[in-house]
């Protein structure tokens, strides 16, 4: 470390109850370069910056700027001494303009005209000097997902801000949008700008950053210059073993068509057109990935996929049943045609918190026997259900009596999985299978769906990790803008080609829809 | 990450946390005795006498707790589904109109045998209606349902009032009221029936419906727990978005629930009108509607729970009236206003003792460091 | 010509004196739903205000007083209201259930220790009430011309003011504006107080210069109107302000029609006028007016979540 330190954090400890979150942690931020911090979901690096940030108020240990000590007791303070934070889920006013984004909080006077005036100008300036340009009374909801980070960006450098800290700031953009985010980040080290970088992407780290701290368990467990570094290694001190980042599997062996979707389109209450002429197959035995930047009609397919939403125009065969418009279908009826459906947000449809494991387990099978019978739900049938499900998906802890929501963000994975495979389903539908879940589970769950495929399943993953639809799938589809962009086998799949039409640029060895 | 809030032990969430809501009521309660100038101490002595001093007053005691497990159950359904039935007044009027039309209409010609079942399903029938129109427009239109059924309850009021004095009311009487019903729809009162097996109480309001009450509570809780629809309910009522995923449709379950919370409530009907009055008159929801929520929040919408609940509040209803008869400056009102502060300190205030309850029970970190 | 001025004008007095509670009401729990607090408690606060400004006015003789008074007990509820939805993070509809059903009791309870009349205060004479100012006959008092005020008033600060910029943005996500220094809970407990001053004066109205005294539940659901008329002006203050004026106009109409004979019908039941605001706020709920888009973050107990 050879710049000096515009931040040092020297023993942060912080428990939230019997949860240790952040051990004993000291580290130093170099000025005016890119510090990544790295580490698994649950590793307390979004803890530790919090704490940084006064969202939090540390245990124990110090917090120093530019060597002076400081106490953080607020976002209040941290934004006084020039830490500006860009988080992960936009802390933007979807009905405000940008300009009264930038001003809240920091609107200069009682009335607000004077404000808003002052503030156009000097966003003009922060626009030119830092190539982020934005419509200034556009409003937030209108704006694309890389403009409203860069309202992001602009807010906390209107604040003044010195110190960046950005989270998971990728999550949520194309490769080609991170991209420029990156040329951004670089242009402001150039002003003398201090950024920390949090991410769990080392492809990231390895690309940006100037010097990265490892996290694991709330503790640092080592620190190293990028340059001399490499992602397995990086990988491995997240994990604490080897970790392999590529998954065997033998070559797929497609059977025949389970379900054929036609010309699909759907049409939402305010006449937007989120799904257009969608057509797709996916046969028995194999893997199809959907890749693409959250927002653009995966969502959406995957409902009308699993019955919960009928299509606007086009129709969809599953084992037989056509399903229009006029003829619309709901996930009952899906599940007894033999489709299984891992919903992409797990705690807001796949379970329900307040319920134990048990009951867990049966949703959307509630009434089927031999959870029910005579009308009746049959309790202890539930319980050894549960019981047998996590023994198979290794579910821990195994105690169908506790409440869903204490399980950790892989284990309640693993339970949706385990749920819906177990009905040994003859389509089975995936959305962002391993969104917060840690590298362990994540290796188990793809192996899981791959069992799934050789015995004969149709499986669609939908995710956002390009990474992971490059290692499960054995057909890749991307949607753009409720499209599908092209299809490309998994043998000839590129980041690059892949990242391209992610961005709605048209490319790729076959550039037609799928058969 | 959110701070867990650390749950007690489970003795201690059923049991101490609800008394400790209560006492914090009646520790209020107690304040304002003092500020109108009455002893709260004396004034609790007489409350607690009057409730259960006397057989007789144990049966009036008994006879006003069924109407609170009544509404309480009906509120408690609506809870599981996520809805907040406020329209326990109307309902019961409703559902005691039913009842009533029911029994004017046939009673002249059915044995009770047959005649009673019948205006028990006539109250249901009716209870769910009026509830079904708010359930409609909220599920169909996204009418506040809070609001609506608040206005159901003044609709219910004028309606009432309307058909009493216009229609029902008996040739040649004075007050709004029908004529008397037909023995074949009276519902044996308690003291009656225990005198035909040797056991002698005094005469009080108490009879036999009490019975539906107890099998309401049952059959609650068997729906809600053990069929497939009382679980998509309740799914429903913590996680809409899983529900719709496992295939329930929202609409279609919010008009069940409402549906059966109006029913349960419209049984006040059947007591007050099978029961005690013995024909159909004006204002006998008198205000259970409103402490079926109490019941329901206190009793955490759990059969068991608003039994026990039901039982206080029909303690406090009973002992109030003794209350309010020794001590003229504390009127029956002041029922009303422990029912409100329950409802506060159950419902809206419930979690307030928590910190101070886990310091005494579970010293070790109890420290929770986010501000 | 006359005849017809007099009648539009008789119209209009009318409409106002049974509007302007209903608009402060409705201003006050603008307020409060913007900011995120959903307030079903308007009807207890107008209570209470209503029965201490009558009671406070016969004791001390002056109507000033009385309205003083109406104001503490209404910022009293809404501090209630706010220590269990913003500090306890608690249900706030139960919560203004709560307070309604204490208002409902506590009202008579007090009345009955104090005055010995069965809930009422005692009738309200010359200064002890609000008296007109300009017209003798319009009922136009002091409270009317502040209701009239209170519309472009409401929409100054929520539009134009630092205040209301951060009210909006809390009550459609209040992370943003935690997370850039502001203070949550003082946000939501000003606006709570804004809310519990307009339900005082609202209260006072009804008590003191509307009516001369206070009447067991005089304010008949006219707190949850108010609630209808925010959710039907699409939670701002001008469409809230034309929804309550609609209610005013239909009472004044409905008070002409008693008596009158329908032809076919008969006589129009007393109790169907009665009914009518209710039904009109159903009716306007059912949204075959349009649909409402409510303040995002509304009814939410915000909590530090990451």
């Amino acid at each position: 470390m050879g710049a000096e330190a515009a931040i040092e954090l020297l023993g942060i400890d912080k428990s939230f109850g019997s949860v240790h979150a952040v051990r004993g942690v000291s580290l130093a931020i170099g000025k005016g370069a890119i510090t990544g911090i790295v580490g698994e979901n649950g590793a307390g690096k979004s803890t530790l910056m919090s704490i940084l940030y006064g969202l939090y108020r540390a245990d124990a240990g110090e917090t120093r700027i530019d060597g002076k000590a400081v106490r953080m007791d607020s976002p209040h303070d941290a934004i006084a001494h020039g830490i500006g934070m860009v988080h992960q889920h936009f802390m933007l006013v979807d009905t405000f303009t940008v300009l009264e984004n930038l001003i809240l909080g920091a609107e200069g006077g009682a009335l607000l005209a004077g404000g808003l005036a002052a503030a156009r100008a000097e966003l003009e300036r922060l626009a030119r000097e830092y190539g982020l340009s934005v419509d200034p009374d556009a409003k937030v909801a209108d704006l694309s997902v890389g403009e409203q980070q860069r309202v992001e960006i602009l807010k906390v450098l209107f604040r003044g801000a010195r110190i960046l800290i950005l989270d998971e700031p990728s999550a949520v953009l194309t490769p080609q949008e991170t991209d420029q985010l990156f040329r951004i980040l670089a242009t402001l080290r150039e002003r003398g700008v201090t950024i920390v970088l949090i991410t769990h992407k080392l492809r990231e780290i390895m690309a940006a950053t100037d010097q990265v701290y490892v996290m694991r368990q709330g503790a640092i467990v080592a620190d190293r210059r990028t340059a001399e570094t490499s992602p397995e290694e990086l990988a491995e001190l997240m994990v604490g073993r080897k970790v392999r980042l590529q998954l065997d599997k033998v070559v797929a062996r497609p059977g025949e068509v389970l379900l054929a979707a036609e010309h699909l389109s759907l049409v939402d209450r305010r006449g937007v057109r989120v799904l257009d002429d969608v057509s797709l197959e996916l046969r028995a035995g194999e893997v199809v990935g959907i890749a693409g930047v959250s927002g653009n009609g995966q969502t959406e397919l995957l409902q009308i996929l699993s019955g919960i939403r009928p299509p606007t125009g086009g129709s969809l065969t599953i084992c037989g049943r056509v399903v229009d418009g006029h003829h619309p279908s709901d996930p009952a009826e899906m599940r007894a045609l033999g489709l299984a459906h891992v919903p992409e947000d797990r705690l807001r449809q796949g379970m329900v918190a307040a319920f134990q494991a048990a009951e867990t387990a049966i949703l959307g099978y509630q009434a089927e026997p031999p959870f029910c019978r005579n009308y009746l739900i049959d309790a202890p049938a539930v319980g050894r259900h549960c019981a047998s499900l996590m023994e198979r998906f290794d579910v821990r802890p195994r105690t169908p009596g506790l409440l869903s929501s204490s399980f950790s963000g892989g284990n309640q994975q693993k339970l949706v999985l385990a749920r819906e495979m177990a009905r040994e389903p003859r389509v089975l539908l995936v959305g962002q299978p391993t969104r917060g879940v840690d590298i362990g589970a994540i290796e188990f769950i793809h192996r899981e769906l791959v069992k799934a495929r050789d015995r004969g399943c149709a499986v669609l993953v939908v995710s956002v990790e390009l990474d992971e639809i490059l290692a499960l799938s054995d057909r890749i589809l991307v949607m753009f803008a409720g499209r599908l962009m092209g299809e490309v086998a998994a043998a000839d799949a590129d980041e690059r080609t892949l990242g391209l039409m992610m961005a709605g640029a048209h490319g790729g060895p076959k550039a037609a829809a799928g058969a | 990450m959110s701070v867990p809030r650390r749950p007690l032990p489970a003795w201690a969430e059923i049991a101490v946390l609800p008394l400790v809501n209560i006492a914090l009521a009646l520790l209020v309660v107690g304040v304002i005795v003092r500020v109108i100038g009455a002893d709260p101490l004396q004034a609790l002595k007489l409350l607690v006498v009057g409730a259960i001093g006397s057989s007789e007053s144990i049966g009036y005691t008994l006879y006003y707790t069924t109407n609170f497990v009544f509404t309480g159950l009906a509120v408690a359904v609506a809870f599981h589904a996520g809805l907040f039935n406020i329209g326990g007044e109307g309902q019961a009027y409703i559902g005691g109109l039913g009842c009533g039309l029911a029994v004017l209409a046939l009673d002249r010609f059915l044995p009770a045998p047959l005649m009673i079942p019948l205006a028990i399903l006539a109250a249901a029938l009716f209870g769910a209606a009026w509830a079904a129109v708010p359930a409609w427009l909220q599920a169909w239109r996204g009418s506040h349902i809070v609001i609506t059924t608040i206005m159901f309850n003044f609709l219910a009021a004028a309606l009432m009032v309307y058909l009493m004095v216009n229609v029902l009311i008996a040739p040649g009487s004075m007050t709004p009221q029908s004529r008397g019903f037909a023995a074949s729809a009276s519902i044996p009162a308690m003291h009656d029936v225990l005198a035909a097996i040797g056991i002698r109480v005094a005469p009080s309001a108490l009879n036999l419906s009490i019975l539906l009450a107890v099998l309401c509570c049952f059959g609650v809780w068997l729906f809600l727990w053990h069929t497939p629809w009382g679980y998509a309910l309740r799914t429903m009522g913590h996680n809409p978005d899983a529900a719709v995923y496992a295939g329930t449709n929202l609409r279609h379950m919010t008009m069940l629930a409402m549906c059966l919370s109006g029913a349960l409530a419209g049984f006040v009907g059947v007591n007050e009108l099978m029961g005690v009055h013995h024909r159909l008159v004006l204002d006998f929801p008198a205000g259970y509607g409103f402490a079926g929520i109490a019941v329901a929040l206190m009793g955490r919408s759990h059969p068991l729970g608003i039994v026990l609940a039901a039982l206080l509040f029909g303690a406090l209803q009973q002992g109030g009236a003794e209350l309010a008869f020794e001590i003229p400056t504390i009127t029956r009102e002041m029922v009303v206003v422990i029912q409100g502060l329950i409802i506060l300190f159950s419902g809206a205030l419930v979690n307030m003792p928590r910190p101070w309850l886990q310091l005494i029970l579970s010293p070790r970190r109890g420290g929770e460091g986010v501000k | 010509m006359d005849d017809v001025l007099t009648f539009v004008f008789l119209m209009l007095a009318a409409t106002l004196r049974v509007a302007t509670p209903l608009v402060l009401c409705a201003m006050g729990g603008l307020f409060s739903e913007r900011s995120g607090i959903i307030d079903v408690g308007l009807e207890g606060k107008m209570l209470m205000a209503a029965f201490f400004a009558a009671a406070t006015a016969s004791l001390t003789g002056s109507a000033w007083w009385g309205v003083v008074a109406a104001i503490v007990a209404a910022q009293a509820m809404a501090l209630l209201h706010g220590f269990a939805c913003i500090t306890h993070r608690g249900n706030q509809v139960v919560s203004g259930v709560a307070i309604n059903i204490v208002a409902a009791g506590l009202t008579v309870v007090l009345g009955t220790a104090w005055f010995n009349r069965g809930g009422q205060t005692p009738a309200l004479v010359g200064d002890q009430r609000l008296m007109p100012l300009l017209l003798p006959n319009a009922g136009d008092n002091v409270l009317v011309y502040l209701a009239l005020l209170s519309v472009p008033l409401t929409w100054w600060i929520v539009e134009r003011t630092r205040f209301g910029l951060r009210l909006r943005a809390v009550g459609e996500m209040p992370l943003a504006v935690d997370t850039a220094g502001i203070s949550v809970s003082w946000l939501r407990y000003r606006a709570v107080l804004l809310c519990g001053l307009f339900a005082g004066l609202a209260g006072a109205y009804l008590s003191i210069a509307q009516n001369a005294g206070f009447g067991r539940d005089m304010t008949a659901g006219q707190g949850f109107i108010a609630l209808a008329a925010i959710i039907f002006g699409k939670w701002r203050p001008f469409p809230a302000f034309g929804a309550c004026l609609l209610f005013g106009l239909l009472d004044a109409i409905a008070i002409r029609l008693q008596g009158v004979k329908v032809p076919g019908v008969g006589e129009v039941p007393v109790q169907l006028i009665q009914a009518l605001p209710y039904l009109l706020t159903v009716f306007l709920l059912a949204g075959f007016i349009g649909r409402a888009v409510a303040p995002r973050a509304a009814g939410v107990p915000y909590a530090k979540e990451h």
